[in-house]
């Protein structure tokens, strides 16, 4: 069997099985790069309307609160099925890479909004009282010092969280979206060895992981924490692999 | 031309798909345990093996499984091993893919528990006379079981969620239940959003039910959502 791998693989390495293994890696990193975007976004927004210093509405608070408990239960794979059929229903026709797109970015914005909101609560109460009483509204507070302390909170696990984002695009295969996972099926398919076509699959999101996890590493140990961060367990939101 | 939602075709399924959430539950919990088991092996290399290589391996280990898609490692398992010789069902291939997956987190996990207590502790126990044995009962257990708890648990709802990917490979869980109802109604968005409903309720008890275990037998002090 290793000698035949051997003879395959010349030919698994041609110039269009490159290419087009180049171009369905492109569409990878695009559909996290999208979705993770537009998501962290609304992530953000979801995770200060939640946060009672910033806005102190409790209906968004409620609806915050919801929107990332529900998107936050549910699995990728039937989570992509939802926004498939629900683009049908509302009569809209869609590429398949916008309604992935859609679902990355429906997890990202859950799952980001949970690690946002650990941030934004790690930090100490008496500083949004100090901030209160020299009359600093949310936004205010948020741009002067609050996001300023949060961020190294907030971003090695955003980071980590990107990396199961990535991977978990490998499940828009399941509805023909031509991105790595798809053309490695196709590769199979055409009767390459699925040792070369789905070992070079995992290579490939090696590639992108394993730098995403290595940075988010780093930066966790060299970032300080801000004074009076106490650790919290923000539930479910680590990794992100379904 | 309009969709109307006809959900009445649907929830006389819900007992149906409620079958395939039990048999999710099942795969995630044989998986959980084999990760465990591995994940133990694994922390204890790394937190206290001598090895140099063999850390290394398991530190390689952990990585690969780490920063590849879980489906992808399950495609490998499936397709690429009958190549070696080696046939697995797709329930021996989603099983074992899942665990495998779950354990390289959990090492991490663990791996981050053992270092959490505190040598000072140790020494303490030492000089009360403590044998390994109660040392272990009495001062490692339960520290690490409190500092485990929570992130363990979390691993536990997101492989539960995970196993959504067995549907893939036709396994008749929740998802692939789902699918079946969706092939024979034709109300797929319908379906699919019964499913997604379940998986929240059932995420939902589980994480209520785990934080009360945890909360009344090892005394975590976590919050609920």
């Amino acid at each position: 069997m290793g000698g035949s791998l051997l003879e395959q693989l010349p030919l698994f390495l041609s110039y269009s099985n490159v290419s087009f293994l180049a171009r369905a890696f492109g569409v990878t990193v695009a559909l996290s790069i999208v979705g993770a975007v537009v998501g962290y976004t609304v992530g953000a927004l979801l995770a200060f309307i939640r946060n009672r210093h910033v806005v102190d509405v409790l209906p968004a608070r409620f609806l915050s609160v919801g929107f990332s408990e529900t998107f936050r239960r549910v699995p990728f794979l039937v989570k992509l099925m939802v926004v498939f059929f629900a683009f049908e229903v509302v009569g809209m026709r869609v590429s398949m890479f916008t309604v992935t797109a859609t679902t990355v970015a429906l997890a990202a914005a859950a799952f980001s909004a949970e690690i946002m909101r650990a941030g934004l609560e790690a930090l100490p109460e008496s500083q949004w009282d100090a901030a209160e009483s020299m009359n600093m509204g949310g936004v205010m507070s948020l741009r002067l010092w609050a996001l300023p302390q949060a961020w190294k909170v907030i971003l090695p696990p955003a980071l980590s969280f990107t990396v199961g984002l990535v991977k978990s695009t490998s499940i828009a295969s399941q509805i023909s979206v031509f991105e790595l996972t798809y053309a490695a099926k196709v590769l199979n398919e055409r009767g390459f060895s699925p040792v070369l076509s789905f070992g070079s699959l995992l290579v490939l999101y090696f590639m992108i992981c394993y730098p995403l996890n290595l940075c988010a590493r780093r930066l966790e140990r060299q970032l300080e924490r801000p004074r009076g961060w106490k650790p919290g367990a923000p539930l479910l939101a680590e990794s992100g692999a379904a | 031309m309009a969709y109307t939602l006809q959900w009445g075709q649907v929830v006389g399924f819900t007992g149906y798909l409620i079958g395939g959430a039990w048999l999710a539950l099942q795969i995630a919990f044989l998986a959980f345990v084999g990760g465990v088991t591995i994940a133990t092996v694994n922390a204890t290399v790394l937190s206290y093996g001598r090895n140099r290589a063999l850390r290394a391996a398991v530190r390689s280990y952990v990585a690969f499984f780490m920063n590849t898609p879980v489906l992808v490692q399950i495609f490998f398992l499936f397709f690429a091993l009958p190549e070696m010789g080696v046939f697995l069902s797709s329930y021996q291939a989603v099983l074992l893919g899942l665990t495998l997956n779950v354990s390289g987190y959990l090492t991490e996990t663990l791996r981050a528990g053992f270092q959490s207590v505190r040598r000072s502790e140790i020494e303490a126990a030492e000089t009360l006379g403590m044998s390994v044995a109660q040392m272990t009962w009495h001062v490692i257990l339960p520290h690490v079981i409190r500092v485990l708890y929570p992130p363990l648990t979390n691993q536990y709802i997101l492989l539960t969620m995970t196993t959504s990917i067995a549907s893939i490979f036709g396994l008749e869980e929740l998802t692939g239940r789902a699918y079946n109802v969706s092939a024979e109604t034709f109300r797929s968005f319908e379906v699919f959003s019964l499913s997604a409903a379940l998986y929240v309720v059932l995420t939902f008890v589980a994480s209520a039910v785990l934080w009360l275990i945890g909360r009344h037998l090892f005394r975590v002090k976590a919050r609920f959502v």
